[in-house]
């Protein structure tokens, strides 16, 4: 491969990469806290109907 | 969906395979040339979700259908995100080839302008509470975002641009693309459409147990 430029369309690449890494962690961290709150909620709702 | 994201998974393999060491260096950019094979999906995939958006929209207003709504904000938020991957990687390359980040022509303006004004869509639902009103207020804001991508899109044959013209045989430009290149590119929109499927799929599971959370909250109110 010819290298001229080689160190920026490394960066153009890796900035690419790194803004959808980024967006994949956030969407895998919002599944896990609505999951959570999910959860909290009907053991919340559980806890109610049984007092 | 995991079958989706594994074919997506095997293309983008393909596809930088081809990319970094099948295609042929470019005579005058060396290897910044390269970054077009994702520079040009992501805007396509950006452009295609603000479509998508768009009818979805129309559908909210007409039909007053949270499935649409779900859908629109998922697939705006997606397409943000490759927007920003096209923002950015067009940057990179500029920087080399026009030896400046940014020029304020039609077409790098234009597309701004349509990303922000998306970003606009997304704080404008964060800030209703009130789902029917925040999906009536965001499906307007789409449908009036989306000519902005049309110009978008356009730009490059309505007016003389820094940005480069069609070089595409699909937009009428014979003989400025070699046909192998173009095969690569065309493959690389697949494999990211793909991955911006399956993206879409999950947020828009999300945004159905974000729902389910409202109903669930309203009975533990009631309690």
């Amino acid at each position: 491969m010819d290298s001229r430029n080689f160190l920026y369309m490394f960066y153009g690449f890796a900035v690419a990469w790194v803004a959808v890494i980024i967006y994949v962690v956030t969407l895998v961290a919002r599944e896990r806290k609505l999951r959570d709150e999910m959860r909290r909620l009907r053991q919340m709702i559980e806890t109610g109907e049984r007092a | 969906m995991y079958a989706l994201a594994a074919i997506a998974g095997v293309l983008l393999v393909r596809n930088l395979y081809e990319t970094f060491l099948s295609l042929p260096d470019e005579a005058l950019q060396g290897a910044i040339y390269r970054i077009i094979f994702f520079h040009v999906p992501a805007a396509w995939t950006f452009m295609l979700g603000a479509l998508v958006a768009m009818v979805a929209s129309v559908i909210v207003l007409i039909r007053k259908s949270f499935a649409a709504d779900a859908l629109a904000a998922s697939v705006t938020e997606i397409a943000l995100v490759f927007g920003a991957v096209n923002l950015a990687t067009g940057m990179v390359w500029a920087r080399i080839i026009w030896g400046i980040w940014w020029a304020w022509d039609a077409r790098l303006t234009s597309m701004l302008i349509s990303w922000l004004m998306y970003g606009g869509y997304l704080m404008l639902r964060q800030a209703i509470d009130e789902p029917t009103q925040r999906a009536r207020m965001s499906a307007v804001l789409s449908i009036l975002t989306f000519p902005g991508v049309m110009i978008t899109w356009k730009a490059i044959e309505w007016w003389r641009t820094q940005h480069p013209g069609p070089v595409l045989s699909i937009r009428g430009a014979n003989d400025k693309m070699d046909p192998a290149m173009q095969s690569v590119l065309y493959w690389n929109f697949l494999a990211v459409l793909l991955f911006a499927v399956v993206l879409t799929l999950i947020r828009m599971r999300q945004e159905e147990t974000r729902r389910e959370l409202d109903g669930l909250r309203r009975e533990a109110h009631a309690i």
